[in-house]
């Protein structure tokens, strides 16, 4: 909904002081889903993406993809791609813009821990530089030192929510 | 922040014919369907006496090509929920409407061309009026049936059953548009009669369609 996926049933959702439609260049999104094509390259998805906020440079692509631990010069197709890589190559797809909101859906899902790990470090340097991080996950540890609240849902009930401190995690 | 107009539907264009360039699912299932169907009505005619059916027999080839392309040409947007992606982004929906009509236009001019020999072997098919005239017919027809196909393709591919709805939404409308199609491209085989009136409807059409389609797209994109 606040990707403006889904429309509200009643209200506004205003990102930034703007309707959430209006700010879609200052969002990242990251899905279940990974949101590329499987015919093409990490980077040819990129530009492909790229292009529609704009950006016709690869420096911001390349930079995207280093900071996930991806190639970018490597030439396979995604649907060639392991699903931890596509889970990266989906989070670069999320950043190369730098975003000043990411919502993030299960993020860490299908990487090994190593890379969750690497992941949630790069989260964090972002959360550091003044991006807003929306992350939906069933793995709370490794929010530890990343998030700053949380809100815990069961069964579509809020059931807690509060500040995050490494004994909840 | 987003790119120009055009420049977002040429990089829509360009994106789906290199998937389409990678993959051929699209074009080897239009191109083998236009096929039989030449093949077999082949049978069916002889060579002297299929004049008259012409116009009706290269269209059926097309349209259901066509169709079928449409369909395909939306599925792989949403493998991988690809489209999501670029409904998040800034780029405008009208962008991708049109990349998407200009992609599936070439590749269906591109099986008319590879056809066309075909025609000519199995039909002895030989134009008696001009043929830059058939040429337009077949521009303006094909145009006409890709940017409303788009449109309904788009429309019916979040539905159960999308290979079913597209030729039930696509054909009843496009029906005017298909019998100036057939007429005219009739008339410019045989030379009885001059095709200007279908023309002048074909084009009509198209315009009056074209700028429909584009008004909605967006809402039809974002609909759930």
């Amino acid at each position: 909904m606040i990707a403006g996926l889904n429309e509200p049933t009643e209200g506004n959702i205003l990102i930034y002081g703007i309707p959430n439609k209006q700010a879609l260049d200052r969002m990242g999104y990251m899905a279940h889903a990974p949101l590329l094509y499987d015919e093409l390259s990490g980077m040819e998805n990129l530009r492909f993406f790229a292009q529609l906020y704009g950006i016709s440079s690869d420096a911001p692509l390349t930079k995207a993809m280093e900071r996930v631990g991806l190639d970018p010069k490597l030439e396979r197709r995604v649907g060639q791609y392991s699903q931890g890589m596509r889970q990266r190559l989906s989070l670069a797809r999320a950043i190369f813009h730098e975003p000043k909101l990411l919502l993030l859906d299960e993020p860490f899902s299908n990487v090994d821990p190593d890379s969750a790990l690497q992941i949630a470090t790069l989260l964090a340097g972002m959360r550091s530089g003044g991006a807003t991080i929306l992350l939906v996950t069933h793995q709370v540890g490794l929010l530890a030192n990343l998030a700053d609240e949380y809100l815990m849902l069961s069964h579509g009930q809020l059931i807690d929510h509060g500040p995050m401190t490494r004994g909840q995690a | 922040m987003s790119a120009p107009f055009t420049k977002l539907a040429w990089t829509n264009v360009s994106k789906d014919l290199r998937l389409e360039w990678r993959s051929r699912d699209v074009f080897n299932s239009m191109m083998f369907f236009a096929l039989i169907v030449v093949v077999v009505f082949s049978f069916a005619f002889e060579r002297e006496d299929s004049k008259p059916v012409m116009g009706g027999l290269i269209w059926i080839a097309f349209l259901f090509s066509t169709t079928m392309a449409l369909n395909q040409s939306w599925a792989r947007e949403l493998r991988n929920g690809v489209l999501d992606a670029y409904r998040v982004s800034p780029a405008p929906a009208e962008a991708l409407f049109l990349g998407k009509c200009l992609g599936n236009f070439i590749l269906i001019v591109l099986l008319e061309c590879l056809m066309a020999p075909l025609f000519v072997i199995f039909y002895n098919l030989s134009s008696v009026g001009p043929l830059w005239q058939l040429v337009l017919v077949t521009l303006l027809g094909t145009w006409a049936l890709v940017v409303n196909g788009t449109f309904f393709a788009a429309m019916s591919i979040r539905t159960r059953n999308r290979e079913l709805m597209l030729p039930l939404l696509l054909l009843p409308i496009s029906i005017p548009a298909v019998l100036s199609m057939v007429t005219g491209t009739a008339q410019v085989l045989s030379g009885d009669g001059s095709p200007n009136v279908q023309l002048k409807f074909l084009a009509g059409f198209c315009v009056i369609f074209t700028t429909a389609c584009f008004l909605l797209f967006e809402t039809v994109l974002n609909a759930e």
